[in-house]
């Protein structure tokens, strides 16, 4: 439960807003040693909340929970010379909570919760400067495109719990150990809804421009969201549920080769930009193809070199960025030596990304590619690590050629965690030799996985040599890769608009056709009622109206002899007379 | 305790026809005391149907005045007490005729306690035509915009669907000889399906699915906050809780049969209704049509419920799912509907497009309409993911696969809309009209209702072991 530091401490910045860097930053230290106090004790508990949910930290999970309190504790440190909001350290640290219980978790219910928050915090802090619509809108995309993947982890979780229902399935409900054994046909729904989160949550093809979306939040975000939260994420529920992948047949191969294309492709889109966090982002998309094409063990050695990889060149870029006012690599000539403890870092970040030898992320990804058999995904994978070189290459060279002296002073404290991450990402590589290969494969619980051989190191070591000189040469920048593949426009013009132009279409359907015809009936009673008045009402009405009208005739008629002149009654009198003796003359 | 609880808002009512009473503190009074009753009858609650009470009324037809609780009503009648004690809170400063405003309030929170706790079905239909009655004057009272006209629709469409269940009644009586729904539901009146339509026609209106929801959004535009309020969080409600109580118990064949009938309205709502939701661009009329987005997942699960036996668990667990939803609809919706008050109260004007960079203004009532959103969007650790997901992975353990997925993806399409409007009333450059932030009384009267939402999102089970009993004996009740 040791989510519920950050996260406790994150709400109430939130609320009370008082002395937030100190507050955020001792709590990020705690929740590092809570972090490394569970790898070692390995606690575990379950409780009910809708069924009985769980969490534990397993040999994965301590993995995880360490590389997550240390990657947020160096960002909020970094993130001390920017931001002074609380809301911003409320946030991150919620933020980093719900990754922490997502890798926890024992149960699809509460790794959901987990899950669907840490994409609600990307949200607020993509669109952290909320004025400015652009950026709002970025982090909407990043939303809304996450959580089309979410989807899946819906449905994942009815599936199970049908399966668990109906197929007398024993173990926890939705516990995530029991997938594997569940009776299709509901298992492959199960693996097929939990890979379309995963691939959406790790901005896999055809997921992946919502990361170029996610630039758009403060550097301290995009470093953290990048590496160990978010898109780590997903790399992170693949390698969890590999069992229940192995056990479908078709999803392991279908991930792999949707990381090995996005490693590919995505690494050609890193190649051709010019902005720098853009150049970045790319990368993190291919890097994260790597992670789940191969072995757990390998995509996990993966999964915690590129977090202190990624995490330090994003600072890196975002130390310039502050103190340069430009994240444009033509613009950031001379960076490195103006600023030599990010420039030093930052190359070591970059080479390592770039996987020259010693470095880290050279001995991972080999180690991934070792548990590769299939010889066109392993050529893949080999072309997908050439290109990172090439564009590490590029960064690194245009951060180090010429010299300048414009630009803020250099901070100390704040800038203090770049070395320590340079540092990791480093010496990481050590998880290769053969002793220490062993014990990991085993901590991460996939004993006996592809050990790399020198030969492959060797290989791809030259390669990504070769590859780095090219960042020398000029390389042509197609327009399909420097606007990631089009991917958010065409997103856009198959989803997006078809879907409001449909909203629109049922409201005026809506308006004019449902309610027009309820707005029909009382026109149409009114109508009744007036043609029941005009021949009927008016038909018996006049009748009565004639009688009443006729005998007022008759009234007025039998009061006009009434003069009140004597000579006229008398000329009455005689007039009746005489029609009386006329009558009583004829009668008789 | 019971009858205490139903009639003494209308005794405050009666209170406020002396001269010299101060209305408002009566209002406060009354609910608060209401609600303090709700909580101890929760307390003391201990299963089956609680605190009844039976009298002699119409004995000729077998008609009584019978009420009690149970884990379906119990939880309806709290949510109720709670919101009318926060309209009460938010109406602290109405100035026109606050006496008979804060008396059609208490009178509407007689009637509606009394619908959820009513075991007769004569007591549930004068109750359910009553609070139609009292809705209208609120709307054509205390409304603004073109009132008179909505309120007339709101009353002829939903008196209508009243007249509809009426006929459903009758026909319930005629087959089972008696009003008394406790009788009814232990012996299924024999009667044909077309009793189960008049009843479906009747609630469906009130509910409101598609295709009867059109009286709402006029209805919510134009009422006073509260009004709106209490028509989304409470009158709704009387619709789905008439499913619940008396088509699925007392007439299970019939509902098993067309049950696939239930289940389609249920998933036309919910994907129409945030389709619609999408396009619109009153604030208003959008909650309105989120609400028949929400509505129809209540509806779907009730369906599901009724599909072939087997996977009982899993239509228990949509049937927990809707009733969780009614609660959460309660809370979220009304402080949503709240929240837009405020607007109306600053600039008097729905328009979305008018407004724009809110949160430089009012950032707290830019949070509070964050949360409410997102817990509207259904995001874990608010009310309605704890809702949305039982009845999600209930409805696809029941076996309607196609059916929740298509669901699923309505909370996929309310995501988008909420987070468009935010994005063009709250955030990115100032609009046209300003906004002040929130005053200490609607402070007061929103948060609760967003820390419960959260509550119930982050730790359901003092909820959901009251709500699951009930699930279950309904599931067996409507297997029969």
């Amino acid at each position: 439960m040791i989510w519920i530091l950050p996260t406790a401490v994150g709400a109430l910045l939130l609320l009370v807003r008082r002395a937030p860097r100190a507050t955020a930053v001792s709590t990020a230290a705690a929740t590092l040693a809570l972090a490394v106090w569970a790898a070692v004790t390995r606690p575990a508990t379950s409780f009910p909340l809708i069924f009985t949910s769980g969490f534990s930290v397993d040999g994965l999970a301590a993995v995880m929970v360490v590389t997550v309190a240390a990657v947020a504790l160096a960002v909020l440190v970094f993130a001390t010379g920017e931001l002074r909001e609380a809301r911003f350290y409320g946030l991150m640290l919620i933020f980093v909570g719900a990754m922490l219980a997502t890798v926890t978790a024992t149960e699809l219910t509460v790794l959901l919760m987990g899950w669907e928050v840490m994409g609600a915090m990307s949200y607020a802090l993509i669109g952290y400067w909320w004025r400015d619509g652009d950026r709002v809108t970025s982090a909407g995309v990043a939303f809304v495109t996450t959580r089309a993947g979410d989807l899946g982890l819906y449905v994942a979780a009815g599936a199970a719990f049908a399966a668990f229902t109906t197929g007398g399935t024993s173990g926890q409900v939705l516990g995530l150990a029991a997938l594997p054994e569940l009776p299709q046909p509901w298992r492959d729904l199960v693996a097929g809804g939990i890979v379309l989160a995963a691939l959406g949550k790790s901005a896999q093809l055809p997921f992946s421009f919502w990361l170029s979306r996610a630039m758009a939040g403060p550097s301290p975000v995009s470093a953290l969201l990048h590496s160990a939260t978010m898109v780590a994420a997903g790399a992170y529920l693949l390698l969890r549920v590999e069992p229940l992948l192995a056990a479908t047949g078709w999803a392991g191969p279908l991930v792999a080769w949707v990381g090995g294309l996005t490693a590919l492709l995505l690494g050609g889109v890193a190649l051709a930009q010019r902005d720098l966090k853009q150049l970045l982002a790319a990368s993190t998309c291919a890097q994260l193809g790597f992670m789940v094409m191969g072995s757990v063990a390998g995509g996990a050695a993966h999964l915690v070199a590129h977090a202190a990889v990624k995490s330090l060149l994003f600072l890196g870029a975002g130390a310039w960025l502050t103190a340069l006012g430009t994240k444009d690599l033509s613009e950031l000539r001379g960076a490195g030596r103006r600023y030599p403890v990010v420039g030093v870092s930052f190359a070591v970040g970059a080479l390592a990304l770039a996987g020259l030898p010693p470095l880290s992320l050279w001995v991972t990804k080999d180690s991934v590619l070792a548990a590769v058999h299939d010889p066109w995904l392993h050529a893949v994978g080999l072309a997908a690590g050439a290109l990172s070189a090439a564009y590490a290459g590029r960064a690194l060279v245009a951060v180090w050629r010429g010299s300048r002296s414009d630009g803020r002073p250099a901070e100390t404290l704040s800038w203090a965690p770049l070395p320590v991450l340079a540092a990791g990402a480093a010496v990481l590589g050590v998880v290769g030799l053969p002793a220490v290969w062993a014990w990991w494969s085993g901590l991460v619980g996939d004993p006996g996985a592809a050990r790399v051989d020198a030969g492959s190191l060797a290989l791809s070591g030259a390669l990504a040599a070769a590859a780095v000189l090219t960042a020398l040469v000029r390389l042509p920048e197609p327009r399909v890769l420097t606007g990631w593949l089009g991917l958010e426009a065409a997103a856009r013009a198959v989803l997006w608009r078809p879907l409001l132009a449909l909203a629109r279409g049922a409201a005026w359907f809506d308006d004019r056709v449902l309610d027009g015809a309820v707005e029909a009936v009382p026109r149409l009673g009114m109508a009744a009622a007036r043609l029941a008045r005009t021949p009927f009402e008016m038909g018996v009405d006049g009748v009565v109206r004639a009688v009443g009208g006729a005998a007022m005739g008759l009234g007025r008629l039998a009061r006009r002899p009434q003069t009140g002149q004597v000579h006229t009654y008398l000329a009455q009198a005689a007039v009746g007379l005489i029609i009386l003796a006329v009558a009583i003359v004829l009668v008789r | 305790m019971l009858d205490l609880v139903i009639f003494l808002p209308l005794l405050a009512a009666a209170l406020l026809a002396v001269p010299g009473v101060s209305a408002r503190w009566v209002w406060l009074g009354a609910t608060a005391v209401d609600l303090a009753l709700v909580v101890a009858m929760w307390l003391g609650y201990d299963g089956g149907i609680g605190y009844e009470t039976r009298l002699r009324w119409i004995p000729s037809v077998g008609a009584g005045y019978h009420v009690g609780v149970d884990g379906l009503s119990l939880p309806l009648i709290a949510m109720t007490a709670v919101l009318f004690l926060l309209c009460a809170v938010y109406s602290w400063r109405e100035t026109r005729r606050p006496r008979s405003y804060a008396a059609l309030f208490l009178f509407l929170q007689t009637v509606s306690i009394g619908l959820f706790a009513a075991l007769d079905l004569l007591v549930f239909f004068v109750f359910f035509d009553l609070s139609i009655v009292g809705m209208y004057f609120v709307i054509a009272g205390w409304g603004h915009g073109d009132r008179a006209r909505s309120a007339l629709k709101f009353f002829l469409y939903t008196f209508l669907g009243s007249l509809a269940l009426l006929l459903g009644f009758i026909g319930l009586y005629l087959g089972g000889g008696t009003f008394d729904m406790v009788e009814l539901i232990a012996e299924p009146p024999v009667v044909p399906a077309v009793v189960l339509l008049a009843i479906g026609v009747g609630l469906a209106v009130k509910t409101p699915t598609v295709p009867f929801h059109t009286w709402l959004p006029p209805a919510h535009t134009d009422a006073p906050a509260a009004g709106s309020a209490i028509l989304a969080g409470v009158l709704l409600k009387m619709g789905t809780y008439g499913f619940a109580r008396i088509a699925m118990p007392m007439l299970p064949e019939a509902w098993r049969a067309y049950a696939w009938v239930i289940i389609a309205v249920g998933v036309a709502s919910v994907l129409y209704g945030a389709l619609v939701a999408l396009a619109q661009d009153d604030l208003k009329r959008l909650i309105a049509y989120t609400s028949v987005n929400h509505m129809g997942y209540i509806v779907l699960a009730l369906g599901a419920a009724g599909l072939a036996p087997g996977a009982g668990r899993a239509r228990e667990l949509a049937v927990s799912g809707a009733v969780t939803q009614m609660v959460s609809h309660g809370l979220i919706t009304g402080a949503l509907f709240l929240l837009t008050g405020v607007l109306w109260d600053r600039a008097r004007s729905y328009d979305i497009g008018r407004y724009g960079g809110i949160a430089g203004t009012a950032p707290v009532f830019t949070a509070m309409v964050a949360v409410a959103a997102f817990a509207s969007l259904g995001l874990p650790g608010l009310s309605g993911f704890i809702a949305e997901f039982q009845i999600f992975t209930g409805v696809i353990g029941a076996g309607a696969v196609v059916a929740g997925v298509l669901a699923i993806l309505g909370i996929l399409i309310t995501a988008a809309l909420l987070l468009r409007v935010f994005h063009r009333a709250f955030l990115g450059a100032p609009g046209e009209l300003q906004v002040s932030d929130v005053r200490p009384r609607e402070l007061m009267a929103v948060a609760p209702l967003l820390v419960l939402s959260l509550v119930i999102g982050l730790a359901p089970r003092w909820l959901l072991d009251l709500v699951e009993p009930f699930s279950a004996a309904l599931v067996s009740l409507v297997s029969r």
